[in-house]
């Protein structure tokens, strides 16, 4: 969900060139900084500690406002995720149909907390507040596409085809 | 050829309407029989959802909660001639929940394909550009001051006002910016208008910026709408492409661009402020008011910021006059709100209706009580910074200061439902929690204060004398009411003080005096 082209995340591996292409062509924009880090994120999976330098460099900022911004916002990582990124919505809504019970069955199933990645690689769980979807509760995200109406045995379903076991 | 809808908008397909529509297509196939697909917007009645319909002679014919299992027997039934069907709604313009609105913001939502330009203006799109192209900026301002439109992002602020602000500030450079951050939880409206009918949102942007004399705007979306991005990227490219944006619109010589720029997963980025902030490319924080966005914003320009649901009004009223948009509603609540039936409700969906309803029939008579079966206990309105209302006071009134009178808000049009399992002390705790990790920062009472509110309400409900805690948690609601620099700290006492208020057995404090459900 970004201006690339790329699928999230597919390119392997940081790569000075590969990350200027995307930058430049941004930078000419007015408050080019979010939709610069939106386009490595997409890109990369996450915002690697090399950007923070070329990004002070192309849009002459310094490291210090990057580093802020990039820790600002909840949505650009800073470490590599897994290959799905799997969002599980905590606001009211979802509290109000079974959150908390699909939740702790996501942390169970999957074997780990909020913020961290299963062993394999496969999925990593993060929470979300709200998605729009509050009249399909309880809602999740996976990577970009939306689901709703969860329960235990639906999200087995969807996150098995993901996780190899 | 027989025409179906299927639903495109992100709540039909996360329920299964992409895999509907492509059982429904090989169905056909199968079959032998023509059908066009159409990928419509929802109409909102998210229970029905995937909600499928069939053009008949005589009007659409409406079929749901359909899953990958009804396909062959919906087939088998003729559901193509719009025969009957355990499924089987009838006409879609005769189900009640829909019948009984009024649908002015909402006109074309789910009757039209979304990115269907012809269809837009085939269905009234557009017109409210052409009168604004034919009136002056000060005649168009007048308009929207006339119609009483107030801001639909939740503080409820003259749209028509803010408009004649930006528009008397003298500029090289005006920018009017659409606030699609939609943070609260139990609201979707916005983004409903973007995914199911973004030529309005598009259309009510250019007429804002006719008014107040802007030429650039922004649409600042939150990162968790994927496919609100997808479809308003792709409109946008139509319109240019139709001459609807850009160096001409329409063909008047008048110039207007827009961009959708993304958000990052920040609540407080939908704070005014904060939000042109993040546009700017910094930290998501507060700015101090004085001067006004109005006149001093996006790049220290006069800027219009409105939100989506705002915005997307301006066509209609530019379309059908200022008079006929303010002779809906009640008192200095004009025209009407697109309500969001969420949480634990039988029949969650999007009501559209003139202010004045009644809180108890929406959430009964539309909402059909709980989706559980059991009883509603309270009703978050107006989004994490919201109140909760005890069933006392379900008969208020949709209405800005009918909510203001029962200490409660309005918001962006949000009712989340809860049964009575709900345990209030736990959702008071969560508001905390929920200020704590959205705090962008900048004052104490809200950085600090919101983390020592979850600990005193733990604390609260340990203690065995709980006479001192109390005392604690009402100076930290004064404190953070009183230091804070915006609602974000400014209001988290309401949810946190009407739970305690109305459900003080949660608490494991003594029931409330008949006074406290009577005010
Ligand atoms: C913490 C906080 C969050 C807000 N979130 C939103 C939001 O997501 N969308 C929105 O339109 N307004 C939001 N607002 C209100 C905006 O600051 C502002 O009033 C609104 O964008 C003005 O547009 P309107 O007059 O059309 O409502 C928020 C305000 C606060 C204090
Ligand atoms: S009240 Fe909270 S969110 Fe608002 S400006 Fe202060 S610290 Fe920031
Ligand atoms: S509260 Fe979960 S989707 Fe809105
Ligand atoms: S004043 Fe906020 S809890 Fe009492």
């Amino acid at each position: 969900m970004s201006d690339a082209n790329t699928p999230q995340g597919t390119h392997p591996g940081w790569s000075d060139s590969v990350a200027l292409a995307l930058v430049q062509p941004i930078a000419a924009r007015p408050g080019p900084l979010l939709p610069a880090l939106h386009a490595l994120q997409q890109c990369f999976g996450y915002v690697p500690a090399q950007a923070v330098q070329l990004l002070a460099n192309e849009l002459n900022l310094s490291r210090a406002e990057v580093h802020g911004v990039i820790t600002f916002y909840d949505f650009f990582r800073t470490t590599p995720a897994g290959k799905c990124r799997v969002r599980i919505c905590q606001a009211e809504a979802c509290q109000a149909m079974g959150s908390a019970a699909l939740t702790a069955h996501a942390k169970a199933r999957l074997g780990i907390d909020f913020h961290q990645t299963t062993a394999n690689g496969a999925v990593t769980l993060e929470p979300v507040y709200c998605l729009g979807n509050c009249a399909c509760a309880p809602a999740m995200l996976m990577d970009d596409r939306l689901y709703g109406r969860l329960n235990a045995e639906r999200f087995d379903a969807l996150v098995s085809a993901e996780v190899a076991p | 050829m027989i025409t179906v809808y299927v639903p495109r908008d992100s709540a039909a397909r996360s329920v299964g309407a992409d895999e509907v529509a492509l059982a429904i297509t090989q169905e056909a196939a199968r079959r032998n029989l023509p059908v066009q697909l159409v990928r419509n917007g929802s109409w909102g009645l998210f229970w029905l959802e995937p909600l499928v319909e069939v053009a008949t002679p005589g009007g659409r014919r409406a079929y749901g909660p359909v899953t990958l299992a009804d396909i062959p027997g919906l087939f088998d039934a003729h559901f193509l001639q719009g025969a009957t069907h355990p499924l089987a709604q009838g006409y879609t313009q005769e189900i009640g929940y829909l019948k009984n609105q009024e649908r002015l913001t909402f006109a074309r939502v789910g009757l039209i394909d979304p990115l269907s330009l012809a269809d837009y203006r085939a269905h009234e799109g557009l017109v409210g550009l052409q009168r604004a192209l034919e009136m002056t900026p000060s005649a168009i301002v007048e308009a929207i001051t006339t119609s009483g439109l107030r801001g639909r992002g939740g503080a409820a602020f003259p749209t028509g006002i803010k408009w004649r602000t930006v528009l008397n500030t003298q500029a090289t450079q005006k920018y009017v910016v659409c606030n699609a951050d939609e943070g609260d939880s139990g609201t979707f409206s916005d983004r409903m208008i973007m995914e199911d009918d973004p030529y309005t949102l598009i259309e009510g942007m250019i007429i804002a910026g006719l008014a107040v004399g802007a030429t650039q705007g922004y649409l600042y979306l939150r990162c968790e709408y994927p496919d609100a991005w997808q479809v308003l990227n792709e409109a946008i490219s139509t319109a240019y492409a139709a001459g609807v944006l850009g160096a001409s619109v329409l063909g008047s010589g008048r110039h207007f661009d827009l961009e959708v720029r993304l958000g990052a997963g920040a609540y407080i980025c939908g704070e005014e402020t904060s939000l042109l902030e993040s546009l700017e490319g910094r930290r998501g924080q507060i700015r101090f008011k004085p001067p006004l966005p109005a006149i001093a914003g996006l790049f220290g320009q006069p800027t219009a910021i409105n939100n989506v649901i705002s915005l997307a009004t301006v066509p209609v009223i530019l379309a059908r006059g200022a008079e006929f948009y303010r002779d809906f509603g009640v008192g200095r609540s004009r025209g009407t709100l697109p309500i969001q039936l969420a949480g634990n409700l039988a029949r969650g969906g999007l009501v559209e209706k003139a202010f004045g309803v009644r809180l108890d029939e929406l959430l009964y008579e539309y909402g059909g009580g709980s989706a559980s079966g059991r009883p509603l206990r309270t009703v978050q309105a107006g989004g994490p910074l919201g109140s909760y209302l005890p069933a006392a006071h379900f008969d208020t009134l949709v209405d800005y200061e009918a909510f203001a009178a029962r200490g409660a808000m309005l918001g962006h049009g949000g009712l989340v439902a809860f049964d009575d399992t709900v345990n209030m002390a736990s959702m008071a705790r969560y508001a905390f929690e929920f200020c704590a990790l959205e705090s962008c920062g900048k004052c104490t009472p809200c950085r600090i204060g919101s983390t020592r509110g979850v600990e005193v309400i733990d604390r609260l409900l340990a203690a065995r004398h709980k006479a001192r805690e109390l005392t604690l948690l009402n100076d930290l609601c004064e404190t953070l009411q009183h230091g804070s620099l915006c609602a974000l700290g400014g209001l988290t006492p309401l949810p946190v003080h009407s739970a305690l208020r109305y459900f003080p057995e949660d608490f494991g404090l003594p029931p409330p005096d008949a006074s406290a459900h009577g005010a």
